[in-house]
């Protein structure tokens, strides 16, 4: 099996195990869509007193509320994401069995993590992003390529988001437990990305800062994108920088970590 | 195992089952009560033996629903008024309902783990054991760092209390201020017994249920004037949420009430929440009566 093979069918292994659990999907969609019910209120009323907020009009602001909830669980923004399974088997010590695969442990678990987030998109993302479109006025783009770009945003967005949770997870060959630190980074990712509100409407120095680190490749720059804020090369540019980023310091830092692994025999 | 229901009407509940020897309701409740604090002592127990773990996930507790309130506070970096309220009375709203749903949870949280339990098998442990099931789910991995949620919805109130000093306090005002956190209580239990019935239903769909849970207690820290009428509607008269915060609140913050309802709806919360709880107890009895294991 060739190497581009074996992950591909990792991905879609990764696909197909979340889409087995239906009611829970179900569950999740309806979960996600009171939420964006609740946020899209809020913001309406926010909207009201400062129409021009962040740079946002309504309808953009509408739009980036139902984005988030299409984003919270395929960017496992709010936790949920492969780090967990990881993390339990860094603890564990099966992560040896990993390790003497004839695949790579970073690659492995991108591909089952894409094709987590790719299912989460499509199962749990869809459902509330058409409902919100339905029901709120939302501002969508009509030519089809600034979807395409968005897309392709959205893919750039799930390589930072697994770069980020594949160094918290490998945090714990030092660590052990990694409870404290998923929590840590959930903390970070939540108030970082912008899903408590957007960061173009974070006040000041605040908002400088948290618009430069790499979660705000995750919701902000897809969301600018598709609401036609951002022009898709910068975009690309920044996410695709984070990327390459994470990921090659994923590599250092599995690098160091497998020489600490020790099997214990017995 | 052919058919569970409970375990007093089992026959395989043994004579010496302490709940055949007490037909009363009264004592019914008291080994409950009993049974409850005796698992959550022993989860208490096994907590303290992991004392820095224990700090960490409290404070953890506490900063997650404290994100909550950096987000008002980040609007109201841009605004002064949100549907025509206050930064303090905003934060008396969410004190309310952070503090309301965080005793809730710290006291029956864990009983959205019931799905898991009914998928599993491990809820049949449970019904031959001489305690009430109620009991035994909602002490089920009782989790001492949700005091960090309850921390954090008082310290929001505490502020919302000192912010708030044009209001004219009178004893009917003060009175009413633990009231309000012991109805809303109440109110946020039944939500959780009901969605811990729906999950003998639903199993995999627990989620549903954070929905009401979560989702209510976020809608409540924002004013009944932001959402729709719809919304209020519901939240009013079908899953009765506003009489946590939104109506006693609007009678001490002396804000007219919403969709105009009269003023002594205010008062009505502890008779709500007992409804509530009531109705809750029914639809967890019909729950626990339809549940049959798995068998093997």
């Amino acid at each position: 099996m060739g190497a581009g093979r074996l992950y591909a069918a990792v991905a879609a292994g990764g696909f197909r195990r979340y889409a087995t659990y239906r009611a829970a999907t179900a569950a999740g969609v309806f979960t996600n869509t009171v939420f964006g019910l609740i946020l899209v209120y809020t913001y309406l009323a926010l909207w009201d007193v400062r129409p021009h907020l962040g740079g946002y009009d309504r309808g953009q602001a509408v739009t980036y509320v139902w984005l988030g909830q299409a984003f919270l669980s395929t960017l496992a923004i709010g936790g949920g994401g492969v780090e967990d399974e990881l993390l339990e088997r860094i603890r564990t010590g099966d992560i040896a069995i990993d390790l003497y695969r004839p695949a790579d442990l970073q690659l492995w678990w991108l591909a089952a993590d894409l094709g987590r987030a790719l299912f989460q998109l499509l199962g749990r993302g869809v459902v509330p992003f058409v409902f919100g479109a339905l029901f709120f006025p939302v501002a969508l783009p009509t030519d089809a390529l600034t979807w395409t770009a968005f897309l392709g945003a959205v893919l750039l967005a799930m390589l930072v988001s697994f770069g980020i949770r594949f160094l918290v997870a490998l945090s714990a060959f030092w660590l052990m437990d990694g409870t404290g630190v998923v929590q840590m980074a959930w903390l970070g990712g939540i108030f970082c990305s912008g899903m408590l509100l957007p960061l173009n409407v974070f006040p000041g120095a605040l908002g400088e800062v948290v618009r430069a680190l790499p979660w705000s490749s995750l919701l902000q720059a897809p969301a600018d994108v598709l609401l036609g804020r951002a022009a898709p090369p910068g975009t690309y540019a920044f996410q695709g920088a984070w990327a390459v980023a994470l990921l090659a310091a994923g590599r250092l830092v599995q690098t160091a970590a497998t020489r600490r692994v020790v099997v214990q025999g017995g | 195992m052919a058919e569970i229901t409970e375990p007093a009407s089992s026959a395989s509940a043994s004579a010496a089952s302490s709940e055949a020897a007490a037909p009363a309701s009264g004592s019914r409740l008291a080994e409950g009560l009993r049974a409850y604090r005796l698992i959550a002592g022993m989860w208490l127990r096994s907590t303290m033996a992991y004392r820095a773990s224990f700090i960490m996930t409290t404070f953890g507790n506490f900063a997650v629903t404290a994100l909550d309130f950096v987000a008002i506070l980040l609007m109201f970096s841009r605004v002064d008024a949100l549907g025509g309220y206050t930064l303090p009375e905003i934060a008396f709203l969410y004190g309310l309902s952070s503090t309301s749903f965080g005793l809730a949870d710290l006291a029956i949280g864990s009983m959205d783990r019931l799905g898991r339990r009914v998928r599993d098998g491990t809820l049949d442990t449970l019904l031959v054991r001489p305690a009430p099931v109620l009991a035994q789910v909602a002490a089920d991995r009782f989790a001492l760092r949700r005091l960090g949620r309850v921390t954090q919805g008082m310290l929001v109130l505490g502020y919302a209390l000192l912010a708030l000093d044009h209001l004219h306090w009178t004893a009917l005002k003060v009175l009413l201020m633990p009231v309000m956190l012991l109805s809303g209580c109440g109110i946020f239990c039944a939500v959780f017994v009901a969605g811990a019935a729906f999950q003998f239903v639903a199993q995999d769909a627990s989620e549903v249920q954070n929905a009401f849970t979560y989702g209510g207690a976020t809608l409540l820290q924002y004013p009944p004037t932001v959402f729709g009428r719809e919304l209020v509607r519901g939240v009013t008269f079908v899953l009765p949420l506003a009489f946590v915060n939104w109506l006693p609140a609007s009678y001490v913050l002396g804000r007219p009430f919403p969709l105009g309802l009269p003023g002594w709806t205010a008062f009505a919360s502890p008779l709500v929440a007992v409804g509530c709880c009531a109705l809750a107890g029914l639809a967890w009895r019909v729950g626990l009566r339809s549940y049959r294991s798995t068998g093997s």
